[in-house]
């Protein structure tokens, strides 16, 4: 049947052609976008070393291709003709093939770089079934996966050509800045591919392109027409040239496996049985070799002719069923980055460039636009119109970290000082001078790049201009050259027209008789006493300038005058908690340095004092409001960390009742548990805020505390909050200390104003984090550390310019933690686009992710949780349709086709939707839920990546000399070989999961113990050994809580242990208990949702 | 008339009772046909050291409406065991243990000089005393300092077991706990939140909610000790810690602007002493001592606003209605008044400032408590530090001269009716048959509550005849007042003092000798003097000299021998002769007018006018002047400009200060240092002399009594010439010649002036 369907598809296939023109005309003019583009990025390339070698290696490449492919070409065709849907899914290949295509030469060029692929197939013969089934994964990378079942004996060979091409298609996508980038990675591989040029190559495309999948749900009915054409495709492939290959090839792939699938498997299941056993290791092998020739594709990318290729292999390759191996793997996409794009620095000159992964280890260097670690966007190529912004439903957001801590090797941002006239501004957006302003009349004047208002240079800032309208002093100074920079402010820039005094740290301890109890109050005194000396400095300080002050509190407040004169510290007792106030100014801020004596007498005395006490009751708003108003005494700025243990039920403001109420989960009034239960906190924050008080919270909870409650202070400060249910000191002591140090010695500015400004066209329109907001653009918080990320959403108010492209300057202002007022400028150059596949070329799925699961996270609080998973699976099926409608090719409805750069968007955003906040399983407290929603708010993307898709380290795998980090494997049961050990890590959580028949010696030497049976469910610290394995492990796991803002607990999980249901909530690609999809079944949900939308 | 004068004296010796009249008007018309009212200064605890109470307890009539108790008044049957109240007439069993009483075998009581009579009650736990300081902390470096000290010292004056407790304010009120090792812990308020009772006590902790839990163990009655005496410990427990803590005592530490009076929450503060006490020791003898350095600036009871340039209100202000905080500020305080009343405790204010501290708006605290008053310059002065000092001295039995929470229940027989009283009192409400329904002072009770007291505090009670003109008192009839003061001895004993006195009934239109010379002019100078100032402190000043003024001149008409129209004819007797200058000197003084005095002082001599008795009374009225010079002993002289002569040495004692005046001559004779020569021993003596007679005024009088030392032409020769009768003037000086005196640079009438008035008015027809 499949076959007949596959054949039906020939027919089409000239028509196609026919088709096309048409189709070329769009795609032309998206090509005639994306070529002119890709003129400008050869320019662009040019300064970049890594481009500038890519591009020759294409070529060289497309020589040898070519002489092989004509073979492989008529199998190519196909193949290519799929990948020229790639190509196309891909939008990069599409136009840019067809671009080739219609040009003359270009379109030769293809059928040569086709040619290579043949070659390649060639060797992948000799591989035979592996690397079909290889290939197959490219596809399935592509999306193909059911299709490609099908198709894959026969075309295999052949196929294989194709894949390679594809990646060289891919290669040649680099029309896009992103693409440059890439390809770089991919680059390498291509040498690697001319090698290796069989399987290596396919899977590399496919991954590369990964762009087109068909789900075996609706591949069916399309497919035949489409196989159809695959297989005359194949015959002509070749000679039917790009075009051709691209419109055709996509069909065949997609349909035969879509029809395979469907017919006798039915669509998911199917895919789950066949995937897994055969597949994985082939996934594994080949991703691995997959990786290698990536790189080398990657020169083929500069040059667009490998498009020609690309369509042939995957179709042959079509496995039976969808096969998780198969469908894109993050994994796979990580490593794939990591090892093309790891190894050269980033260098920021470029505009539109799309950044290495956030996985990816890479050195940045600024050269005018702000790091990717300071700003990262989900799109770096934005359409020129609302009406392509609308139609592709990309959001179009930028995750901002303005204090981003960065490594060692890169610098932090230089300080400039412009006296007493303060930093150069325009007079009418008021945007601070930066490398994107335009000099004019000799250096007389500039004009503003954001509102093209045109300003005079001020006597003292004037300097002449060399042949190219560049200042002679541009690389003289920061605020010319580099992307991020900070400006001294003036006095206008502060509170009251005064400079700030150095901001304070108030310690506020809850002293009830829970926290007593747990041992909390003692740990913590005891840890304050030394992690005083710790308090941030500026660099270069000697001391710290911040001064602290202590208060304890249980139902009523306990403040400290630890006076430097004192004999003893005092403590003034508050009861008036309905309308609090600071009892003493002198004496309860101050410098550690000189009350060193009374501060650890006090700190000696607190767990004494209230050894005894029996008070159950606590009190929370009017802590707060005591620390704010202390701030408020001193005149400074500063930061709260609260140490609170239990619902504040006492009598006083911003009393709470314990409302947890697990029936409301799935009802209209869910949304309720992640309110505020009065606005009392509400209104705190805001008075907070206007003094520049920040508020750290530290939850030590033994039952519902309503965390949705008593996080919104801190979250609209730009706190954060750390949880820690049922703490025990033997337990969570040193998660607790770490996370305390970390928090206390973090750098971090105060009393911030963060606003975003944008050149005339697109607008900051929504804003996502931990920060207050009292106008529509101005970004107001407390506190910001260098953890914190705002998400910023941009909207289009008019048309944007290909030509100057859309810029971005972020604007902080913040006290330094020595009280120096600041200004810390990013600035971020994007491209524009009037092809909506370009758009698609330049993405960022995990800043995508990132940005929809803020989204999602604060759309909870005001529609019910199934609204609004609902949207989010709406609006990833729209960008999906969008794509595959205007820059995949047209035919193959029955095919998944995903663009290259969103491969992932699915099985993340499933991820996403199982989370705990937006499907709450049994176990999870409606607590850590808005614990979660908060932490999430203001994370960044790394976090976000990680937190959503866990890394699964298997630690037995690699021999125990390496040193380099074992390959993650895909979050799924199916990975996990109950002979092996693996650490699971989410930002959060750690896990070590043991697998029952693992090794003896293995447990001996990690855990200490004879046998798998002696080993501790829910142990938390290893013991220490001295073995290698032991040390290697325990290096692991610290460098893995290294990695992470907040210290990770290690929890010891056995299989077939009862914590592993604990465990198995993290492996996101099955199904969950809480019956959130598997990643399979959510993808051919997804295909569904998107050929919906298509039809 | 030597007799009465006797029999007066002899009275008030050992009853501390000085009737206006000594012999009563026998019926209502003719008492007030009297003018003065029938009337007397009361000195309940007046100190009797001849006098050793009875170790037993009161037997009282049974009557439920008099229980008056058994005097030497009373009609006795010893062979039936039975006796005849003489109040009510009710007839008496006596108590068993009175089994064996006959005419020789009597009990204290019943014997006619005991009079007064004093019983200890052994009955109910004894409570140690309670001495809360509340102090202000926004004082200069040096006041502070000063009062540390003082304070300090009071703590070893205390009995050990007393309790002691300390509040300090200045912006913030906080509430010093005692009881803790190590850290030094206080309950900090808010100083601009009224707080009621109840929210201070649970604030401190001082309430246990009431839960269910904790009500049902049994420890929970011993827990309420444990709980209050975190606050009030007693002395010779935290002796140490309170000394230490009080010695860190830090001036308020919040920034006072330029321009700005420090914030000074003493309206709360005072409230949450009040709460404090009103919660852990009600009806127990307690001091709450407040000590405040400045007016209070926010929150309730604030007199005045924190911008130096708007000043405190004057009286020129209050006239024009212009003091706007001083109503709300008021009724504050006497909230507070009232409720410590209720609670048997009392407020004494120490305030030290160069201006005005408030007194006027905190007045009724220490009137209605029987509380201290004290004013001063500054803490860090001799006035304030030896008035302080004195609160604590002690009698010769080793126990302090106050008293704590009293009533006072009088008693009379059925002629009379009680009026009010004016004194450091407030009314408890009682109504009963012998309660009048005019009412003088504080009247509509015959039972009064005095938080506070001393050996001197005075009380003045108004009576009122009630006998109808047409039903005579039988010929010897007496008429009997008994007063009955239950009060807290400074041991912590429970003691009653009962004072039965009687006089004899006068009909008025056939004994007026009699009565006119029973007359006691001081008395009743001081008893209509208490009656103006009560007047003065709710009407207008001129009012008040107005009805004084026409009760004078009805008391001439009444008693005086004149012909009509002839003022030359005007006499009166020996016993009136001096009122008529006592009012002449009260009318001009400080209780009555208000001019160059600032509301506080007003205040201030007010309120020890109205507590003090009858001598120092007629001090304050009029100043006492003593002259010391070569040509004999001191003697006293005139209140005149005529007794300033240039070779006299001067001593005025005006009971609030002690002026030494150096005449001119004497002054010239010290400045050129004749006083060190040998040859001139004499003078030095004659110098000295006034200054040993100063210190030993100084030595008695509480509070202390401003010591002004000067000399002719010295700025604060002012005292002198204020006080003195202004017989030269600049305008009458050169009629009266330079040797006979020292004119006085005023427009007010001199006493000459004023008798001829007074006569002229008294035989005019017109009036």
């Amino acid at each position: 049947m499949n076959v007949n369907q596959s054949i039906p598809p020939v027919p089409p296939f000239g028509q196609p052609q026919p088709v096309y023109p048409g189709y070329h005309q769009s795609s032309y003019s998206g090509q005639s976008g994306s070529t002119a583009p890709a003129i400008p990025y050869g320019a662009y390339n040019g300064p970049v070393p890594g481009y500038q070698q890519t591009p020759p290696q294409g070529i060289s490449r497309a020589p040898p291709s070519s002489g092989a492919p004509p073979a492989s070409t008529a199998q190519a065709a196909c193949g290519q003709v799929a990948y020229g849907q790639f190509g196309q899914g891909d939008v990069q290949n599409g136009p840019s093939s067809a671009v080739q295509m219609q040009r003359l030469p270009g379109s030769q060029p293809f059928g040569s770089t086709l040619a290579p692929v043949g070659s390649q197939p060639a060797v992948l013969q000799p591989y035979g079934p592996p690397p079909t089934s290889a290939q197959v994964t490219a596809q399935l990378a592509g999306m193909q996966i059911s299709s490609a079942v099908a198709p894959a004996p026969p075309s295999s060979g052949l196929g294989y050509g194709p894949p390679t091409s594809l990646a060289s298609a891919s290669g040649s996508f680099p029309n896009s800045g992103l693409y440059g980038s890439y390809p770089q990675g991919q680059a390498s591989p291509v040498s690697q591919a001319q090698g290796h040029p069989g399987i290596q190559t396919p899977q590399r495309s496919a991954p590369s392109q990964a762009s087109s999948f068909t789900p075996p749900v609706s591949g069916g009915p399309r497919l035949p027409s489409m196989t159809g054409p695959l297989l005359p495709g194949q015959g002509f492939g070749g000679p039917s040239v790009s075009q051709p290959n691209h419109v055709s090839s996509p069909p065949p792939q997609a349909l035969p496996p879509g029809t395979q699938m469907t017919g006798p498997l039915g669509p998911p299941p199917p895919m789950h049985s066949l995937q897994q056993p055969g597949y994985q290791p082939q996934q594994n092998g080949s991703f691995g070799s997959a990786r290698g020739p990536q790189p080398n594709y990657g020169s083929p990318y500069p040059a667009a002719p490998t498009f020609g290729s690309q369509p042939g292999p995957p179709q042959p390759l079509p496995p039976k069923r969808l096969d998780p191996d198969a469908i894109p793997s993050p994994i796979q996409v990580i490593e794939d980055d990591r090892n093309n794009r790891g190894t050269e620095p980033f260098v920021t000159g470029v505009r539109g460039q799309v950044p290495p992964l956030v996985t990816t280890n890479f050195l940045v260097k600024d050269q005018g636009n702000a790091s990717p670690r300071y700003i990262r966007c989900t799109s770096y190529n934005i359409p020129c119109t609302s009406d392509m912004a609308k139609q592709a439903q990309v959001p179009l957001a930028a995750v901002i970290k303005p204090l981003a801590t960065l490594p060692p090797d890169e610098a932090s941002p230089y300080v400039v000082d412009h006296g007493e006239s303060g930093p150069l501004r325009c007079n009418r957006c008021k945007a601070y001078m930066c490398p994107f302003m335009q000099f004019i009349e000799g250096g007389r004047r500039f004009q503003c790049c954001f509102c093209s208002c045109i300003n005079d240079v001020p006597p003292q800032y004037f300097q002449h201009l060399d042949h190219t309208g560049k200042r002679v002093d541009a690389y003289d100074r920061p605020e010319l050259s580099l992307g991020s920079y900070e400006f001294l402010a003036t006095v206008d820039y502060c509170k009251n027209n005064k400079f700030p005094s150095p901001p304070a740290f108030i310690f506020m301890i809850d002293v009830s008789y829970n926290a007593i109890r747990t041992g909390l109050v003692r740990l913590l005194c005891e840890e304050l006493k030394s992690l005083l000396d710790f308090l941030p400095r500026e660099c270069g300080a000697e001391e710290s300038a911040i001064r602290v002050g202590f208060v304890t509190y249980n139902k009523v407040l306990h403040f400290y005058n630890v006076k430097s004169s004192l004999a003893q510290p005092q403590m003034m007792v508050v009861s008036d908690v309905a309308d609090m106030f600071v009892p003493l100014l002198d004496g309860f801020l101050v410098n550690v340095n000189e009350s060193r004596a009374v501060i650890t007498s006090l700190l000696d005395q607190i767990p004494e004092m209230f050894a005894d006490t029996r008070e159950t009751e606590t009190v929370f708003v009017p802590v707060i409001q005591a620390g704010m108003e202390a701030l408020k005494a001193a005149e400074c700025a500063g930061k709260l960390f609260l140490f609170h243990t239990s619902l504040p039920i006492a009598e006083a403001p911003g009393k709470l009742k314990n409302r947890d109420d697990r029936k409301l989960i799935n009802t209209d009034k869910e949304k309720t548990l992640f309110q505020p239960q009065t606005g009392a906190y509400q209104t705190l924050a805001k008075e907070c805020v206007a003094q520049g008080c920040c508020i750290d919270l530290f939850l030590f909870p033994n039952q519902y505390v309503d965390v949705a409650t008593l996080s919104v202070v801190p979250q609209l400060t730009g706190g954060s909050v750390y949880k820690y249910a049922c703490f025990q000191v033997e337990n969570d002591q040193e998660r607790f200390l770490s996370d305390l140090r970390r928090d206390v010695q973090k750098v971090v500015g105060f009393d911030a104003v963060m606003r975003v400004r944008t050149s005339t066209g697109i607008r900051a329109v929504d804003f996502f984090g931990a920060f207050y907001m009292s106008n529509t653009t101005d970004v107001e918080l407390a506190g910001l550390d260098g953890d914190k990320t705002v998400t910023v959403e941009f909207k289009h108010d008019d048309r944007l310019n290909e030509e100057s492209g859309a810029l971005l300057q972020c604007a902080l202002l913040y006290t330094s933690c020595a009280g120096q007022r600041r200004l810390r400028i990013h600035n971020l150059a994007l491209n524009c686009c009037t092809q909506l596949a370009d758009l698609y070329r330049n993405c960022e799925t995990d800043t995508l992710i990132n940005y929809m699961a803020k989204f999602a996270y604060r759309g909870v609080l005001n529609s019910p949780v199934k609204a609004v998973r609902d949207t989010l699976i709406t609006q990833c099926a729209q960008i999906l349709a969008c794509y595959r409608k205007n820059c995949a090719s047209p035919s193959s409805a029955g095919q998944l086709i995903l663009p290259e750069c969103m491969k992932l968007l699915p099985v993340y955003l499933n991820c996403v939707l199982k989370s705990d906040v937006l499907q709450p399983g049994a176990e999870v407290t409606t607590d850590d839920r808005a614990y979660v929603r908060q932490l999430v708010t203001s994370m960044d993307v790394a976090e976000t990546n990680v937190f959503f898709y866990p890394r699964l380290l298997p630690l037995t795998k690699s021999p125990i000399e390496s040193t380099t980090e074992p390959t993650a494997v895909r979050a799924s049961e199916e990975r996990l070989s109950n002979g092996d050990i693996y650490l699971l890590e989410n930002g959060l959580n750690l896990f070590l999961w043991v697998g029952a028949s693992v090794q003896q010696g293995v447990v001996q030497s990690l855990f200490s113990v004879s046998s798998f049976s002696q080993i501790t469910s829910g142990l938390s610290v290893l013991p220490v050994l001295d073995n290698p394995l032991s040390k290697k492990v325990r290096g692991l796991i610290d460098s893995l809580r290294a990695q992470r803002s907040r210290y990770m607990k290690l929890i010891v999980v056995k299989q077939e242990d009862k914590l592993e249901m604990l465990f198995k909530h993290f492996l996101v690609e099955d199904k969950s208990l809480s019956g959130g999809a598997s990643y399979v079944d959510f993808l051919c949900h997804m295909h569904k949702e998107i050929r919906q939308l298509l039809s | 008339m030597a007799t009465y004068l006797e029999f007066i004296q002899q009275n008030e010796e050992r009853d501390g009772v000085r009737f206006s009249w000594n012999v009563w008007p026998s019926s209502r018309l003719e008492a007030t046909r009297m003018v003065v009212p029938l009337a007397c200064l009361f000195t309940p605890l007046k100190e009797r050291p001849d006098l050793p109470p009875v170790q037993y307890e009161p037997v009282l009539c049974s009557r439920p409406t008099c229980k008056a108790v058994l005097n030497p008044l009373c009609q006795v049957d010893y062979r039936a065991k039975l006796w005849a109240c003489n109040f009510c007439f009710q007839r008496n069993q006596f108590p068993p243990a009175y089994g064996g009483i006959s005419e020789v075998n009597q009990p204290a009581e019943l014997m006619p000089q005991f009079s007064t009579i004093e019983y200890m009650i052994q009955r109910g736990a004894q409570s140690p005393l309670i001495f809360l300081y509340v102090v202000d902390t926004c004082l200069e470096e040096d006041d502070l300092q000063a009062l540390k000290e003082s304070l300090q010292m009071s703590l070893s004056l205390l009995p050990p077991d007393a309790l002691v407790g300390l509040i300090t304010f200045g912006r913030m009120v906080q509430v010093h706990e005692l009881s803790c090792e190590g850290i030094s812990k206080s309950y900090v308020f808010r100083g601009t939140k009224d707080l009621t009772a109840k929210q201070i006590q649970d604030m401190l902790g001082l309430t246990k909610p009431a839960m269910p839990m904790q009500q049902a163990r049994p420890a929970q009655p011993q827990e309420h000790p444990f709980v209050s005496s975190r606050f009030l410990q007693p002395v010779h427990k935290i002796d140490m810690n309170l000394t230490d803590l009080l010695g860190e005592l830090q001036r308020d530490p919040w920034p006072v602007t330029q321009g700005k009076r420090p914030l000074r929450s003493t309206g709360v503060a005072l409230s949450i002493a009040v709460g404090l006490l009103e919660g852990t020791f009600p009806n127990t003898g307690a001091r709450i001592m407040l000590f405040t350095g400045g007016p209070p600036t926010q929150g309730p009871g604030m007199v005045v606003g924190d911008e130096l340039k708007i000043p405190i209100r004057s009286w020129h202000d209050i006239e024009k209605d212009n003091a706007r905080f001083m109503k709300k500020a008021t009724k504050h305080y006497e909230m507070l008044a009232n409720r410590t009343a209720a609670n048997g405790h009392c407020i004494d204010i120490y305030a030290c400032a160069l201006d005005q501290t408030g007194l006027l708006e905190m007045k009724c605290c220490a009137n209605l408590t029987g509380g201290y008053m004290v004013m001063g310059d500054s803490f860090n002065t001799s006035l304030f530090k030896q008035t302080f000092q004195r609160i604590f001295t002690k009698d010769f039995n080793g126990d302090f001269r106050m008293a704590f929470g009293a009533t006072l229940d009088v008693k009379t027989s059925r002629e009379l009716k009680i009026a009010g009283a004016i004194g450091p009192c407030v009314s408890l409400n009682v109504k009963g048959p012998c309660v009048s329904e005019n009412e003088l002072g504080v009247g509509g009770t015959s039972q009064w509550k005095i938080c506070g007291l001393d050996l001197t505090s005075t009380l003045g009670i108004y009576f009122e005849v009630v006998n109808q003109h047409n039903a005579p008192i039988p010929q010897g009839g007496r008429g009997a007042i008994q007063f009955v003061t239950h009060y807290q001895h400074s041991s912590t004993q429970r003691r009653i003092r009962v004072t039965t006195i009687a006089r004899n009934w006068a009909d008025a239109q056939t004994q007026l000798r009699h009565i006119e010379a029973a007359f006691d002019q001081e008395a009743a100078a001081v008893l209509m003097a208490r009656l103006g100032v009560f007047r003065a402190e709710s009407e207008e000043g001129p009012d008040v000299l107005r009805w004084l003024d026409r009760q004078l001149i009805r008391l001439c008409q009444k008693f005086g021998q004149y012909n009509k129209e002839d003022p030359a004819s005007f006499r009166l007797s020996d016993s009136f002769s001096l009122y008529p200058q006592f009012m002449f000197h009260l009318r001009r003084s400080p209780f009555l007018q208000v001019f160059n005095n600032s509301p506080d002082e007003s205040s201030y001599y007010r309120h020890h006018f109205a507590r003090q008795d009858l001598t120092q009374s007629l001090i304050m009225i009029q100043p006492i002047l003593y002259s010391y010079s070569f040509h004999g002993p001191p003697e006293p002289v005139l209140l005149d400009s005529s007794s300033i002569l240039a070779d006299k040495i001067l001593l005025m004692d005006t009971f609030f200060q002690i002026v030494i005046y150096l005449g001119e001559t004497i002054a010239q004779w010290r400045k050129a240092g004749y006083q060190d020569m040998p040859e001139y021993e004499n003078f030095k003596h004659l110098l000295q002399a006034p200054l040993d007679d100063a210190q030993e005024i100084l030595q008695a009088r509480f509070p202390m009594p401003r010591y002004i030392n000067t000399e002719h032409g010295g700025s604060q020769a002012r005292f002198l010439l204020s006080k003195v009768n202004p017989s030269q003037t600049h305008n009458n000086l050169y009629a009266w010649g330079q040797e006979t005196g020292a004119p006085i640079l005023t427009d007010d009438v001199s006493l000459q002036v004023f008798m001829d008035h007074l006569k002229k008015l008294a035989v005019s027809s017109a009036c």
